[in-house]
Parts: C-alpha cells; structure tokens; sequence
C-alpha cells in the first residue's frame, strides 16, 4: 500500500516571518490526522498549503491521483489542481459561510459539484442532494430552502454534504466545531465519525480542541510557532506528552 | 485617414460616425478578437458616448466603428424601430456620419438592436450589433471577476446550471425567460444580452455577423457567421423558445415573438408582433 498523501518538508513564510516549516508526514488510505496547536502556530497555513489554497515556498506535496498515480499538486497545472478539489478533494471551512452558496438552495448548493462534474440530469442531480441531505441529518423537506434559513449546525452539516457529494477520499477540515455549542459539536462530530468510517475516508483536520481530535483522529501532530514538536497515535500523544508544549496543551483543557 | 477627406465631414464637424479614428481602430481591434474567439469577452477602453450609460453606448461604438458611408442602418428598441432609444440613435448617426437609415430588415446593412433579433431572417453580409448590460452571465452567481475570468479560462461551467437548476426547483421549469445562457461552439459559455430565449435559436449558423458591445463594462463580443451556440439545458428539461400562445392581433403570424398591450383599465389586452417592421409588411401584404 503506498501513502494517499506524502507531504515532504513544506515551508511557507510571510516575508521574514515563518508561517510554517520543516513539516514533513504521510497520510495513509483511510487514516485521520489531526493537527493540532495554539492561535498563530501555523496550522491553517499548513492546511492552505496543502489543499493547494496557498502556495509554499518549499517541498511537495504528492497525492495519489486515481488516473495518474502519485503526482506533486505544487507544481501540477492550476486546471488539474482545481479539477481535484471539486473531484478527490474537499475542503470543510470554519465558517460554513466560506463554503456554501448563501443565494443557493440546499438542493442547489449539494447539487453543484456534481453538475461541476458533468451531471446535466436535473432528476438525478435532485435525488442525490435529496439523499446527501438525509445522510447528514437534515429533513429533506428543506431541499428548496436557502442556507441562509439555516442553523449554524445545520450550515455546517450541509456543507459537509456539498463536498461529500462526489464521493472524494481526502478532506481537508478546518476546525470544523468551531462556533458550534457543545451539543451540536457532539452531534456533528458523532455524524462526521460515522461518514469517515463508511466512506473510508481520509481526513486532515486542523483543531485546537483536544477533545475534537480525541474522538475523530488516528494520529496527531503538534504544531508551535510553525514546527511541527510531536506527532504520534493520538491516545499516545494526549495521554503521555513528551514535549513540553504537548504537555501544557494536554493540562491546559477544563475539565468539568 | 478619414479625417482628412472633406466629403466625411458633416455640417456639425464630427469625425464619421462621432469617434475619433484611433478610438475606433482600438475598437475594430477588439471586435477582431472577438470574432477570432467566438463568444470570448474582450476587454476594449470604453469611451464616453452622449447618452447615459444603459442607453446603448456599447452597441452604439461597436455600430461606429464597423460603420461605412455606404451602410444602410436600421435600429430597433424590442423590435420596434419608433420608439425613444431607436429614434434618437438612428437620428444619432443621420447627423454624426450622414448614412442611409432604412426599417426594412432586408434592406439594411448593419443593424442596431437592443433586446430582439429581427423576425426576417438575415443573410450574409449584414451585421448585427447587440447593445449589452451586463456581458458576464456568471455576475450573479460569482460576483468576483477574478474569478469568473478563471472559470472561463478553465472551462468551469457547472455553476452555470446551478442557476438553471434552481429555476426548476423554485418555479418546476426552466424560468429563464430572457439572457438565457448559450456555450459557442462548444467552448465559452456566453450571455445572448437580455433577447428572448424564443430569439436563441436564431443566434446559431446565422449568416450575419452578431457582435456584443457593453460600453459600462467595457466588454466586446462576437459570434461570427454560421457558428454554432447551444442554450444550456438538463437532459430531462430541454431548451423551450417559449413564447405567448397567441396569433398577433394585428398581422396574424402565429410564429413570432409577441408583446402583451394593455388596451383599456377594464382588463382588455392584445397580444402584437414586438417586431414592427415584420407586422407591418405582413400587414401590407394581406391588404393586397
């Protein structure tokens, strides 16, 4: 089996300040990675940079295409790289206003990557946004409903059906629970576990809550001052820290 | 250069047809462009004309710059060639290049148009210059324009029929009545101006050359003769040229575009050929 993803030594600076550097891992079929680190540790950069939003100063970043085999997405063709992350790829954004179409329909909104791809039957098209919306919890009654009309927790749980809908293998999540209260966090969490395992998908997820990664992540990376200081399985890290800043992250959490 | 030939000159002393030679050279560049790259957008450095924006001051540098003494020029204002913005620009270019004017499709070698396509049909030879609103039919899905340029680059066109998709999910059919998208030639995905869908049929294999002129947003288009656009659809909802189920009331001709005339307060109405020009020759031609 070779790796989904094989990132190698990627660097992206802000002028003379280092975003992030040095950050190397792979990312096997099926495996969750979670990425975790305080405000400013340059976990989103990272994220950017692999999701191919931003581009690195430096190294690779080699994704197991379908047709082509492993391929470097920095230095593939802007058309390629974008045909990705509407196919392969999806991108799960804090603020499902950064990821959704307010002015569209649910239906509309599920229903575009689709007809991005190709898909010119509006009957087929309908029952695929109908069926994506029951499988993450959202009456179907609502098809016609713009997001606008939408809860927090329902935007987020449709834009996670917008990117699932072309059944990609790796998503990129940016704090996903961000904004959510505890309950709805649960839920949603509860639903992206169950998508991850059906779907076998792999997932990158960037998070500063230790208890998001606890329950979705395989492996876990920590990241301070845009260096990766730990990675390990994630029971492994949060139960027995080694680096000091690991381990001040781990205390740091409430407990209630 | 023109300019220097006296005989050009009318009595108000413009340049033929009001713009300055330069200017229109620039322009021609763009409409070459445009028709080397069928339904590609092309940007041209837009002049001020003498009437306000929305008017047709794009269609109206497009006409001055294609525009010879020789033409015979006919506009129309949703079919009608009597209206207030026909008239004051057929008037526009009596007095700033001296050219024939003629209502007659057939007769006219270059014809204005904003919002129809004549009824008769048009033949080689003629050109056909449409006056444009907005030339970007992806404005209202995806307002930056950074990033709709890149969607045509790279032929990204599903949000496209997102558009068409939420018209049947809101209304059970394609409610689209005008601006209806169409993709030339298989490429660029391109907004007809506000014409009709029932006038879409006609853009395509038209013998006439069609050119796009959007004077605000600073944008040129073409289709060249006998090129191919196809209205965007679904598989299981086709294109429709919809029209209103009626004859026209006054000529009869029960296969042209119509427009609803309210006649009285009492609910009374009439359903007449928006194309003048076309109801009156048929008009003629029965009371002989």
């Amino acid at each position: 089996m070779s790796p989904l993803l094989s990132v190698r030594d990627i660097e992206k600076r802000y002028g003379a300040h280092i975003g992030c550097t040095g950050v190397s891992f792979d990312l096997w079929p099926g495996e969750v990675l979670g990425i975790v680190g305080e405000s400013g540790s340059g976990k989103s950069t990272l994220l950017s940079c692999l999701a191919g939003h931003l581009a690195p100063d430096r190294g690779e970043v080699i994704f197991d295409t379908r047709t082509d085999g492993p391929r470097d997405t920095i230095t593939m063709s802007e058309p390629e790289r974008r045909m990705l992350s509407r196919t392969d790829w999806a991108f799960v954004h804090q603020h499902a206003r950064d990821g959704l179409r307010m002015g569209v329909s649910a239906g509309g909104n599920v229903g575009e990557r689709l007809m991005a791809v190709g898909a010119r039957h509006y009957g087929e098209i309908r029952e695929s946004a109908s069926d994506w919306l029951g499988r993450v919890e959202i009456d179907e009654g609502r098809i016609d409903d713009r997001p606008s009309t939408f809860s927090g927790g329902m935007q987020q749980r449709l834009q996670i059906a917008r990117n699932l809908v072309t059944g990609p293998r790796l998503v990129f999540m940016d704090e996903p629970t961000g904004g959510l209260d505890v309950s709805v966090q649960a839920r949603l969490l509860d639903l992206l576990r169950g998508l991850v395992r059906d779907m076998g998908l792999s997932v990158i997820i960037v998070t500063h809550d230790l208890a998001v990664v606890r329950l979705l992540a395989d492996r876990l990376m920590v990241m301070k001052s845009g260096r990766v200081v730990e990675t390990g399985l994630t029971d492994q890290v949060l139960d027995d820290p080694q680096h000091a800043y690991t381990q001040l992250l781990v205390s740091s959490v409430l407990q209630v | 250069m023109l300019r220097e030939r006296g005989h050009f000159m009318t009595e108000t002393a413009y340049n033929f047809a009001y713009l300055d030679e330069e200017t229109k050279r620039m322009i021609r560049r763009a409409i070459l462009k445009g028709l080397a790259i069928p339904g590609y957008q092309v940007p041209f450095a837009s002049r001020e004309m003498p009437m306000p924006y929305g008017w047709g001051t794009g269609g109206v540098q497009v006409s001055a710059a294609v525009m010879t003494p020789e033409d015979r020029f006919k506009v129309i204002d949703q079919g009608a060639d009597d209206t207030t913005n026909a008239v004051s620009i057929r008037k526009f270019f009596e007095r700033t290049a001296g050219v024939a004017t003629t209502t007659r499709t057939e007769e006219a070698s270059l014809i204005q148009t904003r919002h129809r396509i004549p009824e008769a049909a048009l033949a080689e030879g003629q050109i056909l210059v449409y006056q444009v609103p907005i030339p970007e039919p992806l404005r209202f899905l995806e307002p930056r324009e950074s990033e709709t340029r890149k969607m045509h680059a790279l032929e990204e066109y599903g949000l496209m029929h997102v558009k068409l998709y939420e018209d049947i999910s809101r209304h059970g059919h394609i409610a689209t009545a005008y601006a209806y998208p169409v993709r030339v030639e298989g490429r660029y995905v391109m907004d007809p101006s506000p014409i009709p869908k029932f006038d879409n049929p006609k853009l395509s294999d038209c013998p006439a050359i069609q050119l796009f002129g959007a004077g605000r947003e600073q944008r040129i288009y073409a289709l060249p003769p006998y090129t191919r656009a196809a209205s965007l659809d679904f598989e299981d909802y086709p294109f429709e040229a919809s029209k209103a189920e009626h004859p026209c009331a006054l000529c009869g001709a029960d296969d042209t575009y119509l427009d609803e005339v309210i006649t009285d307060d009492a609910g009374g109405r009439m359903f007449v050929c928006s194309d003048t020009d076309y109801c009156e020759t048929r008009q003629k031609e029965r009371a002989a």
